[in-house]
């Protein structure tokens, strides 16, 4: 029983980090109806960011201590926002009108681009880096389970984001633009949203959430190294759609459900193998099944 | 269509004529040795070490005159980690630039692929750290400097045994590498033989980051020690998860292990724990220690086990051509072949009639931050 | 003259017997250009095939490398069982028959995934055939009898250049009959519009399924012979890269055009030899190539083959 809920535990702790990419990805989706396959790498990117940021913040605030770990919280996101628009300004709005496929073999290409870039010697290399201590964390034992310090600022990291998330999308106007536009974009440009204002934003705050997971993740599993973002960002995709693309609590759920699944599924003998395939093939039964996800809502292919 | 199969046609003709005009180039003014190494991709880190020693052993094997009145030119091709290039990089090292031997690799898969092609045209070729048994078994031109999967899994099982007296260990092995898969099934082997029980068997896959699931059901099975034959980059991690979900039990695993990134990584996490190796960095004996020096003053840091091994892999050919007085490929292969009491900075190992070298093994402890040398195992 | 040149058998049959004619000075070859224009061939299978699912039916498959990685099991564990109760002349035989039966379970495989894959469009498509590219490769990274993650070696090098070309040729002239023929438009209708095209009466299902299983078989053929050419395979090899890779190929070479895509096989297959100095940079410049592609010249730098519409929406 301890076991049991130990795995528990860890998947929890797990789903966190893949819950705050899935909702990057699905605010994008919904409102520009395609797959940002670079917003793995975003992640990788704020890991990074995080990592050579921690020293020169440590200048004003001493690490690892709550102020430190603030700071590097609030300019990793912001920089990760600020490449996401970039990202966005460059490789997907000159391709605004095309056919979907075309944009999301410009986002692989701007995965990869990423990806080998920084691999490559003058950048981060494709060494492994240990990600410097932001909190003081500690092991505990309560009721027989062990924990980790980090593993609850995570989960309430994950948990304080999507409350701020949902507040600004359901009781904003800014929000409320974001949902005309998912909804029917030429509708809204009518009514006098400026699109592209509004998917920039989009871009930016999900990526700021990416950036927020990367760091959470690199206090978490302390290594980082540039092809990290690659399963990662992967998986967050299979809990989006696992919830229901487009459905900012479901990804949140699909995140926390699917962590939850890999988790116990990698702590069992002969399964363990299949790990990294059983994302894939709860993608492709929800696909078959139930396409919508768990919480989302059907979208009529318009002739 | 009705182009394409006309182009189809145009260019394999063409090839076909273009290539009658390949041929074999060298004046015979130098002795030319092929190299083929990960210097970019996955495995880099591994590749460009080995290719680091080798290409130091050279140097200072032309600076002390060369090899038969010759100088040793070393051509060296990048596979980048990828599987289907060693074929290519191989076949044009020996039929194109004519290379009289060949040196590498470090991933058994990759040796695998170059191996047959050397053995069809009789050149000889030397692996620094293959461990995979079927290496060598391709043919009598392929040979190792390093010691093979089942020596190792049997000395760790032995380690476990007799060091570390354990009776109930759980084995964690990184379902993706075919070296840590070999590596835990001669371990199994040995160890349950000796009256030893595996409590638990789990896998994760290379370059994952997240162990919990599988330490946690380890830690329920309560074994005295946890095996993990893996690389550096996961074991850092895992090191540090264990603890994290308060496993204190010893872990040990294998020469996958070396590597300065895994003290900076994991930190206090890896105190205290065990991996064997084919040399000791603390080995006092003067080979090791001008190795080291020379190793750090050409690139500025300290070298590994596959650094030391591509410079063993260098020396034992330099030193097999010496002896052949030749490098004819039957000639060269069996001065290979004859390789005895060899003084590698590995330590000193003769090869066996299956080309793979007869040496010990090292078992490095952490402590302090460091690497410190525990025992050596003899085969 | 000109009659000549546009009977697409007549064209078969020529590039067949220069492929037999190149293959007799093939022993004489250097090694090394040898190696490299089987590669070429192989090349020009995968992208040719997947070009009919990608391009001409304008289904997105991230995941050939999977149907590439069945044939090269398949047609290896063959190859391999026959190696140790035959003997070296009777082997010989054995591997156009160890191809064949590696390309039809790729087919088998395409057509497992074909099906369920039906209801979905674009993105949704691409993410599950890089799924099922994915679970192919856990799947025999964890069967032992193909050699789990050591993958299998020893493999007999059977792959000559006669087979690897007369194969590439019959695999353009198949992909290019289909899509020319009259059932053959009816992949372009289901690229261009499917539902205007289930509405004339055309069953789009049919055509993609069609597409995804010819595609895989051929795949499965290029798996085969690339095993037998670099004797040993293992999971790692047929990994997202692979594929994209041929994604690649497709997309330089213009979705849809036959010529362009074998062009760009060629050029992709030849371009690493050459640039084996500046190797580092090989996927930085493929992905910047990508993204320019994309924004630039979405349909593709050859203008080969028959005039197209570029893909409207």
């Amino acid at each position: 029983m301890n076991e049991i809920s130990q795995q528990l535990v860890n998947g929890l702790a797990l789903g966190s980090v893949y819950a705050l990419i899935a909702i990057g990805y699905t605010m994008v989706y919904g409102v520009l109806r395609f797959i940002n396959f670079a917003h793995g790498d975003v992640f990788m990117l704020g890991s990074f960011a995080g990592f050579y940021l921690a020293p020169q913040i440590a200048k004003w605030f001493p690490l690892p201590s709550w102020g430190g770990w603030v700071a590097v919280m609030a300019a990793t996101m912001i920089i990760c926002a600020i490449i996401g628009i970039v990202i966005e300004l460059l490789a997907y709005r000159p391709l605004r009108n095309r056919p979907k496929l075309t944009v999301l073999i410009t986002a692989i290409g701007v995965s990869l681009l990423i990806q080998y870039t920084c691999q490559h010697q003058a950048f981060f290399g494709a060494s492994q880096k240990a990600f410097p201590p932001l909190l003081p964390s500690g092991n505990f034992s309560l009721g027989g389970l062990s924990f980790n310090t980090t593993q609850f600022v995570v989960l309430g990291v994950t948990l304080v984001l999507l409350a701020a998330l949902t507040f600004i999308v359901k009781k904003t106007r800014i929000g409320m633009a974001m949902r005309a536009v998912s909804h029917n974009s030429a509708a809204a440009s009518l009514m006098g949203i400026s699109n592209s204002f509004i998917i920039s934003f989009t871009f930016g705050l999900g990526s700021a959430l990416a950036g927020a997971g990367g760091i959470l993740y690199g206090m978490t599993y302390t290594g980082i190294e540039p092809l990290m973002g690659v399963s990662v960002g992967l998986k967050a995709f299979v809990a989006a759609v696992l919830g229901g693309i487009g459905n900012l609590p479901g990804a949140a759920l699909g995140g926390l459900l699917l962590g939850i699944v890999e988790t116990y599924a990698g702590g069992m003998s002969g399964v363990s193998t299949y790990r990294d395939g059983i994302a894939f093939a709860i993608l492709i039964l929800i696909l078959i099944f139930k396409p919508t996800g768990l919480l989302g809502s059907k979208q009529i292919e318009k002739v | 269509m009705k182009p394409e199969s006309l182009l189809l046609a145009t260019f394999a003709s063409l090839f076909g004529i273009l290539s009658l005009t390949g041929c074999k180039s060298g004046d015979g003014s130098t002795i030319k040795v092929g190299e083929f190494a990960s210097l970019t991709g996955k495995e880099k880190t591994f590749g460009m070490s080995s290719h680091e020693g080798t290409e130091l052993a050279f140097e200072e094997i032309n600076k002390a005159g060369g090899v038969l009145g010759k100088q040793i030119e070393l051509l060296t091709e990048d596979n980048q980690s990828k599987a289907g290039e060693p074929a290519n990089i191989v076949n044009k090292l020996i039929s194109r630039d004519g290379v009289v031997a060949i040196l590498g690799e470090v991933a058994s898969s990759r040796s695998l692929e170059a191996a047959p092609i050397a053995q069809e045209a009789k050149i000889p070729m030397i692996s620094p750290a293959s461990t995979n048994p079927k290496v060598t078994e391709v043919g009598d031109y392929i040979f190792r400097v390093c010691f093979i999967d089942p020596f190792q899994g049997t000395v760790m099982a032995n380690f476990a045994i007799n060091t570390l007296k354990v009776k109930k260990v759980a084995i964690l092995t990184d379902a993706k590498s075919d070296y840590s898969k070999g590596l835990a099934k001669y371990f199994k082997e040995q160890f349950t033989k000796n009256s030893g029980v595996i409590t638990s068997e789990l896998d994760y896959n290379g370059s994952d980051k997240d162990f919990k699931a599988q330490l946690t059901t380890i830690k329920g099975a309560a074994p005295d020690a946890v095996f993990i034959p893996g690389y550096y980059t996961d074991v850092a991690l895992i090191a540090i998860q264990a603890q994290e979900i308060g496993l204190s039990i010893p872990l040990f695993g294998g020469d996958g292990w070396e590597s300065e990134n895994l003290l900076q990584v994991a930190g206090k996490a890896i105190e205290g724990h065990y991996f064997s190796t084919h040399c000791s960095p603390e080995d006092t004996s003067l080979k090791m220690t001008s190795f080291v020096a020379a190793y750090k003053a050409k690139y500025n840091k300290t070298p590994d086990a596959m650094a030391a091994l591509g410079y063993d892999s260098a020396y034992v050919l330099a030193e097999a051509i010496k002896r052949a007085g030749t490098t004819e490929g039957p000639k060269l292969r069996d001065a290979i072949a004859a390789t005895k009491d060899f003084e590698g900075v590995t330590g000193k190992f003769s090869l066996n009639e299956k080309r793979d070298a007869v040496k010990s093994a090292a078992i490095l402890q952490i402590k302090d931050g460091k690497f410190k040398f525990l025992e050596t195992i003899a085969p | 003259m000109s009659r000549i040149l546009k009977d697409p058998r007549l064209l078969l049959l020529i590039a067949i017997v220069a492929a037999v004619i190149t293959g007799l000075g093939a022993d004489q070859m250097n090694l090394y250009y040898r190696g490299v224009i089987i590669d070429i061939g192989i090349a020009i299978i995968l992208a040719v095939s997947l070009n009919l699912i990608n391009g001409h039916t304008g289904q997105f498959s991230l995941g050939h490398a999977g149907f590439m990685s069945v044939g090269a099991y398949v047609s290896a564990m063959i190859t391999l069982a026959a190696q140790k109760s035959m003997g070296a002349d009777a082997l010989a035989w054995m591997f156009l028959p160890a191809l064949l039966v590696g390309g039809l379970v790729a087919a088998l495989a395409g057509l497992l995934v074909g099906i369920p894959s039906l209801r979905l469009r674009g993105d949704y498509l691409a993410i599950v055939t890089l799924g099922f590219g994915e679970i192919i490769r856990v799947i025999f990274q964890n069967v032992e009898a193909a050699g789990g993650a050591s993958g299998l070696s020893g493999i007999p090098r059977m792959t000559g250049l006669t087979w690897t070309f007369i194969l590439a040729a019959i695999a353009v002239y198949v992909v290019g009959c289909l899509v020319n023929s009259t059932y053959g438009r009816g992949f372009i209708a289901v690229h261009d519009d499917e539902v205007a095209a289930s509405s004339m009466g055309l069953n789009p299902t049919r055509y993609k399924v069609t597409a995804f299983v010819i595609g895989a078989f051929f795949a499965g053929i290029a798996g085969g012979l690339f095993a037998h050419h670099k004797t040993t395979i293992n999971p790692q090899v047929f990994d997202f890269m692979k594929s994209f890779e041929v994604v690649v190929m497709v997309i330089l070479g213009g979705m849809g055009r036959t010529g362009g895509v074998i062009l760009a096989a060629i050029i992709l297959t030849l371009a690493p030899e050459f640039l084996r100095a500046v190797a580092e940079y090989r996927m930085i410049i493929y992905a910047l190539l990508i993204i320019f592609l994309m924004i630039a010249r979405p349909q593709g730098l050859f203008h080969f083959g028959r005039k197209r519409k570029p893909l409207t929406h």
